[in-house]
């Protein structure tokens, strides 16, 4: 058997933000503390020093209480953010889908912010024209295609975002709880179609506080706390002894 | 060398890649600008010619006999550093109004402000239809110079972007910088030899405005192209590509020594 790709390696990543309450945004203040010799930095590590590595074709999903850096890692490996140490290296084109509506703007109409939103992913604007029905299939919004998207609910939203990242089959996919808004029809349909990219190779990266969706979807799963890692490997048991923690 | 061929080329790639998302931002701030106004696109045209009106009526019986044909000379320079004040303004929010979406999607950030200053040339392709209209309607005296334009613009537009990408990667970490801009360009915008004939300054602050000042560079070529339908001066020509290029090459250093920490900002 051949060996598989790595697909996404991520090396003692480390994350470090600057905490708001010292966020020194104007030149007066700025000043002051220069003066003072208060510029410090009071750093704060959302991730700390994780390493995993996904294969070509998994499935892993990131689990871990509120605030255990799973956003921000995700983050990490679709390049918005840069480790402060340690490296993610991600081979192939990925597509993120970390929050409701990002790469949307509230005033243009659906029909625009899907050439928007694919443009954003890194598309051209032939291949989004090409595609434009499929998508607008697929997130069922024909009716609602000419009003401003400020006008669509959150689960609107969430179909029409879930369908311009899942059109073409990215290498890896990344979704980060936005489901959780749609109804029972529509988060069927994207499991489906989650389901139908894996298993023709797409790594998928999945972050959900649902378990049972983790179980379905997932084969491996990486359990976050605090910023730390605190376990990894096989979904079952991540998930078993995440659930065994929580129910303490 | 090598190293930095490669991360030229990333760059270009980068950019090739993404152009579709720089003519939509371009078309969405357009089509944003005007949505459900009444008259629409028409305002680009109107705008300019009413504050033009305003302007004469304010200023020519200040300057009457100094200037002739004074709508042309004062909105050949009126256009310009209206263009250049709209959209350097605007791109001071173009990373930090963009919060959103660059928190959550991979896109390369400049693009944000470069869309911003295009949108803004856009416009000014617009209003040079008032433009059109004021010389025909005064019978201004119009040479085949006037058709040179296009290189002054151009000049403006590389000075624009540079200067745009500056003030947005400041305004990231500086809010302030937003209203010291606003002081500064109205400052500018008197030193600027808009709506009076520069010979009217004092000897020493004509020759600073003369040599100093970018936006003169590029009113008074195009000046020279429109209204007086000659050719501008070599050192003047210079001066301009010169200062465009150069704040280009300030902005570009600016804005991708700190974009990295933006994320951390927004």
């Amino acid at each position: 058997m051949p060996e598989k790709k790595v697909m996404i390696e991520a090396d003692h990543v480390t994350i470090r933000f600057n905490l708001a309450n010292q966020k020194v945004d104007n030149l007066k203040e700025y000043l002051i503390k220069l003066i003072r010799k208060e510029l410090m930095f009071q750093e704060f590590l959302a991730v700390k020093d994780v390493s995993f590595r996904v294969m070509e074709g998994e499935a892993w999903a990131l689990i871990g209480p509120n605030g255990s850096g799973k956003s921000t890692m995700l983050k990490a490996i679709s390049g918005i953010l840069n480790p402060y140490r340690g490296r993610v290296t991600v081979n192939g084109t990925v597509a993120p889908l970390i929050e409701l509506g990002a790469g949307f703007d509230p005033e243009c109409t659906a029909r625009e912010n899907i050439m928007l939103n694919g443009c954003v992913l890194g598309h051209s604007e032939k291949f989004m024209k090409e595609h434009f029905d499929e998508i607008v299939d697929f997130a069922g919004i024909e009716q609602f295609l000419d009003s401003p998207l400020k006008n669509f609910s959150s689960g609107m939203k969430a179909r029409l975002g879930f369908s311009v990242a899942t059109m073409v089959k990215p290498d890896v996919l990344i979704v980060d709880e936005i489901l959780s808004v749609g109804d029972y029809k529509f988060k069927q349909k994207c499991m489906k179609r989650m389901e139908d990219l894996l298993s023709s190779g797409t790594t998928l990266l999945y972050v959900s506080h649902n378990i049972d969706e983790v179980r379905r979807l997932c084969d491996h799963a990486i359990w976050l706390d605090k910023g730390a890692a605190r376990m990894q490997g096989e979904v079952n048991e991540v998930c078993d002894a995440y659930m065994a923690d929580m129910q303490k | 060398m090598k190293q930095i061929q490669t991360k030229l080329s990333q760059y270009f790639q980068e950019f090739w890649k993404y152009r579709d998302l720089l003519k939509l931002l371009v078309s969405k701030n357009i089509k944003l600008k005007y949505r459900r106004s009444w008259l629409g696109y028409v305002w680009s045209i109107l705008n300019p010619l009413l504050i033009m009106v305003v302007m004469t009526i304010v200023f020519s019986t200040m300057f009457k006999r100094d200037i002739e044909n004074f709508p042309v000379y004062l909105f050949c320079g009126q256009l310009l550093f209206n263009y250049m004040n709209t959209s350097t303004s605007q791109a001071i929010f173009s990373i930090t109004g963009n919060a959103s979406l660059l928190k959550k999607t991979f896109v390369p950030k400049y693009l944000f402000t470069v869309a911003r200053i295009t949108s803004g040339l856009v416009d000014l392709l617009f209003s040079l239809g008032a433009l059109v209209i004021v010389m025909i309607v005064t019978r201004a005296h119009v040479t085949w110079y006037a058709l040179l334009f296009p290189f002054v613009l151009l000049q403006l537009y590389i000075f624009c972007i540079g200067l745009g990408l500056f003030l947005a990667q400041a305004s990231v970490f500086f809010k302030d910088t937003q209203f010291i801009y606003n002081a500064f360009t109205t400052a500018w915008m008197y030193l600027s030899a808009i709506f009076y004939p520069v010979e009217a300054l004092p000897e020493k602050v004509m020759w600073a405005i003369k040599h100093l000042n970018p936006m003169y560079f590029y009113i008074g070529q195009f000046r020279d192209l429109v209204y007086y339908g000659r050719m501008p001066g070599n050192l003047i020509m210079v001066a301009g590509w010169v200062t465009a290029f150069a704040m280009l090459a300030i902005g570009v250093w600016s804005f991708f020594r700190s974009k990295d920490k933006f994320i951390l900002y927004i």
